[in-house]
């Protein structure tokens, strides 16, 4: 999939060579998954009995999969508004690796570093990143599938709501891991990069029933560091 | 009401703050050569991380439920170097029949 940002200027000059075009290619099998989680995400907030508007609005303004249902389930218990924020906002922390990691790709002063660093997700980091350079097209282009499937997912998961029943009877949930493994599955030929990844996963797991959700993901960033020291 | 429109609104600001932190901060530069070795292994780290989290993780518990068999299910056709969309519809598939017999 990297492979099609590098393809020869084959075609003519203009629009078609737009930089974001190869990465928007990149992210179309990606509005699936985004879509279903998003739709996900509507039925359960229409299920905390939010008013249909809130999910929607949310999903366009905060575009964080993870931070949202975070967030949303810390409400849904009865905890208070700092709680939800803290926890969507411990979840989103790997965001700081992720955006020091990309920072060199984007483009212009502060203000535009800053507006280009929201298109800052999972998929299109993984997808950009080639051995540690980030391709901006990439970066952004892919992001722009997904934003369109994880908000018209949310709406109609809002708007269809107690038609569609549990999105997790439809296996849904499970969508994004397997994504995430097909990024993974390159990384494992590389003996170095297997290791991390095996520490990585290892060092996640065995602190999910310490400390809040979130932080295992930021907290596996370390076997990356302890990998680069062993080279 | 008030608290989740409360609640989405400072969302927005942190989410886009911590979004925001690292193409300012470093801005342009390029990285020195120890950052540029952690950044090329954070990939294999978070990316394993995500996936075991997303499975076997329920909150603050670890759970083993129908998403392992859809894991492994795609697990399997990422080896037979199925297409992404494949692999995704395979995934949830396998979790959805586990979820429908057990």
């Amino acid at each position: 999939m990297r492979a099609t940002a590098d393809r020869p200027q084959a075609r003519p000059a203009g629009v078609r060579n737009w930089p974001l075009r190869a990465g928007i290619r990149a992210g179309l099998p990606l509005m699936l998954p985004t879509f279903a989680i998003g739709l996900s995400f509507g039925v359960l907030a229409v299920s905390l009995h939010w008013d249909p508007a809130a999910p929607i609005v949310m999903s366009i303004v905060v575009f964080s999969g993870s931070a949202q249902f975070a967030s949303t389930s810390v409400l849904g218990d009865g905890g208070t508004v700092l709680a939800a924020v803290a926890a969507a906002a411990l979840v989103n922390a790997r965001f700081l690796p992720m955006g020091i990691a990309a920072a060199p790709a984007f483009k212009g002063g502060p203000l535009r570093r800053a507006a280009e660093g929201q298109t800052l997700v999972d998929a299109s980091w993984a997808l950009a990143n080639d051995e540690g350079r980030f391709d901006r097209g990439i970066l952004i282009g892919a992001t722009l599938p997904q934003f369109v499937g994880w908000v018209g997912g949310t709406l109609v998961g809002a708007l269809a709501g107690s038609a569609i029943g549990d999105p997790k009877a439809l296996g849904l949930d499970a969508m994004f891991p397997a994504f995430f493994l097909v990024l993974l599955a390159p990384e494992l030929r590389n003996r170095r990069s297997l290791e991390v990844a095996i520490g990585g996963a290892a060092l996640a797991l065995a602190l999910v029933p310490i400390v809040p959700p979130g932080l295992p993901i930021v907290a596996a960033s370390a076997a990356a560091v302890v990998g680069a020291l062993r080279e | 009401m008030t608290a989740v429109w409360t609640t989405i609104g400072v969302l927005t600001v942190v989410s886009a703050a911590i979004k925001a932190t690292g193409p300012v901060l470093v801005g342009g530069r390029e990285l020195p050569g120890w950052a540029a070795r952690i950044i090329a292994l954070l990939a294999p780290a978070l990316l394993a991380a995500l996936v075991v989290v997303d499975t076997f993780a329920d909150g603050k518990a670890l759970v083993l439920d129908a998403r392992a068999a859809g894991l492994a299910a795609a697990g399997i056709s990422v080896a037979l170097r199925a297409p992404i969309i494949v692999v995704i519809l395979v995934a949830a598939a396998v979790t959805a029949l586990v979820r429908a017999v057990t």
